[in-house]
């Protein structure tokens, strides 16, 4: 059994305006830490609230645990853990007191699950007698994950919690998620950074309400379907600009210190063509290599082919 | 000489016993896209407060566009534009009224603002959606908006806090080329980022720990300087050492 199925959700808002969601269906086995991956306003927090059962699809069915969204909606609540995109906890009651609360919310206790918690509360614990709104933004996050966790669920669903998070604490938390998966809980999490795509096991690029793709991170590289070069020149915004004027082009955009771009034409003579007319368009410094895809070329190229189809 | 934006000397902001920010001493060139990083809670939000003349320092001296943070602050806010993570413009307002709200704030004539506003909904490709309430934009859409709206009045600097926050990788790569244009044109850009891919775009960055700034330079010579590949790695060797986190 699988520990998310959904099958052809559809939401809209709006008496049906804006498309949130547009028959999106796919499953996460048991004890998989899967990532939804995509901008805001894509569709992911229409989706989480669907599965936690605090919003209704217009279209289509889901079970989380094997309990139906919509008629079990207790049981689910019961058994998932949820951590929404903005901070949910009780600003002006300490950390500790937020924790006792959602423990007997469940029915449960810290000790009772303590073990689940520890790594994660032992590192907010020098503060729990101080109130969940006057912590860091890293100190939130760590409590909300408690929060979440204490009444042992089955299923943890988490929205972007590392969204306006710097690169030191991200990483912190994704070492928190592997060592939660090891405990068998199913993870569902969100986040509009393609590079955190490569941590979850499976993951689905999501747009405008639509699955891009879902696979393996690995597969979804795997399946760019064209060589992709890596350019460089001393100028790189003047490089950027020549290039887009290049005939034989199919897509260039910057990616940190590269510009990466695809041939219409990809034969032998393509890269020392391509350095000939940069030259002459008095470029200096020119590097040119062939470079294996990331996750977010295949977005972009995903979004892209989305878009004109 | 080549006129600075920004000249900054042992700027230094003190909350009670916490030292937000510490003595950071930087210069930024004009037309220059100075990249503005550092960790959650290392201080850039409070520095970057007093340099648009928001707060005072406690202590150190600052000119942005020329102009003393201490005693030309309201010079100051009218020679820069700003643009925060949060969305700023109203969303109840349609574009060309926002247009019209922000630049008539900055001084600018009926003429002026027809013009720009006409301008601006061209460039950016917005026709259609001119009179549409800003509200009901995709979020990437509203971003690029409120960008050019911080430039309407041609200001010589322009903050930009976390521009591109959850925005798709497409839209984000459009917003740099705005960017970019706004450079070209002798805005001096500076803007503060979550995105290391976003760090190799600028001129120069510098890195922020615990209200220092322990690196500063172009992203090439920082690489070569702490021997790493990616901006990413530079960054996490200089943070993780931080004391602090968050605001």
């Amino acid at each position: 059994m699988s520990a998310i199925k959904i099958e052809h959700i559809t939401k809209t808002y709006d008496k049906g305006s804006v498309t949130a969601l547009n028959d999106i269906s796919l499953e996460v086995a048991k004890g998989e830490l899967f990532g939804l991956i995509g901008p805001d306003g894509a569709g992911k927090s229409s989706l989480f609230r669907i599965l936690t059962t605090l919003l209704i699809a217009d279209k289509g069915t889901a079970t989380v645990d094997g309990f139906d969204v919509v008629k079990d909606y207790k049981q689910i609540r019961g058994c998932v853990g949820y951590m929404p995109g903005k901070f949910s906890l009780y600003q002006d009651l300490t950390v500790e007191e937020n924790l006792t609360f959602f423990a007997s919310l469940f029915g449960t206790t810290i000790s009772e699950n303590y073990d689940l918690i520890k790594d994660i509360y032992v590192q907010i614990e020098p503060f729990k007698k101080r109130r969940a709104g006057k912590l860091s933004g890293g100190m939130k996050q760590k409590l909300a994950l408690c929060c979440a966790l204490i009444h042992k669920p089955t299923v943890l669903f988490l929205d972007e919690p590392t969204t306006g998070v710097d690169a030191v604490s991200r990483k912190e938390f994704w070492e928190m998620l592997k060592r939660l998966k090891e405990q068998q809980i199913t993870i569902m999490v969100s986040t509009p950074y393609m590079d955190e795509a490569n941590l979850c096991e499976r993951i689905a690029l999501i747009q405008n309400g639509e699955l891009l793709s879902v696979d393996t991170p690995e597969k979804i590289v795997a399946s760019y379907p064209q060589q992709l070069y890596a350019v460089k020149a001393d100028n790189m915004h003047k490089i950027l600009n020549d290039v887009r004027d290049y005939e034989n082009l199919q897509s260039v955009y910057a990616f940190g210190e590269y510009l990466h771009t695809t041939f219409k034409t990809d034969e032998a003579q393509s890269e020392p063509k391509l350095i000939a007319y940069l030259q002459q368009k008095n470029n200096s410094g020119i590097e040119i290599r062939k470079i294996e895809p990331t996750i977010e070329d295949s977005f972009i190229r995903l979004m892209t082919e989305a878009s004109t189809s | 000489m080549e006129e600075k934006a920004i000249i900054c000397k042992d700027l230094t902001k003190q909350f009670g016993d916490f030292v937000a920010v510490n003595k950071i001493s930087f210069e930024v060139n004009t037309g220059e896209i100075f990249g503005f990083l550092g960790a959650n809670g290392a201080g850039k939000t409070t520095a970057m407060r007093m340099l648009c003349g928001l707060s005072f320092p406690s202590s150190g001296e600052a000119t942005v566009a020329g102009f003393n943070v201490y005693k030309q602050q309201e010079k100051i806010k009218r020679h820069i534009g700003y643009m925060s993570q949060k969305f700023s413009l109203y969303e109840n307002l349609s574009i060309l009224e926002n247009i019209e709200f922000f630049g008539g704030i900055y001084g600018l004539s009926d003429k002026q603002l027809k013009e720009k506003g006409e301008e601006l909904v061209n460039t950016l490709g917005l026709q259609k959606e001119a009179k549409k309430m800003v509200g009901e934009l995709p979020l990437g859409w509203k971003q690029k908006l409120a960008f050019s709206v911080a430039i309407i009045h041609k200001p010589k600097i322009v903050f930009l806090d976390e521009p591109t926050g959850g925005v798709d990788p497409i839209t984000r790569r459009q917003f740099w080329d705005l960017i970019y244009k706004a450079a070209d044109d002798g805005i001096t850009v500076f803007v503060t980022t979550h995105y290391m891919d976003e760090a190799e775009y600028c001129n120069r960055i510098s890195i922020m720990v615990d209200g220092r700034i322990d690196a500063l330079d172009s992203p090439t010579n920082l690489k070569k300087q702490f021997s790493a590949e990616t901006m990413n790695e530079v960054f996490y060797e200089l943070a993780r050492g931080a004391k602090r986190s968050d605001n």
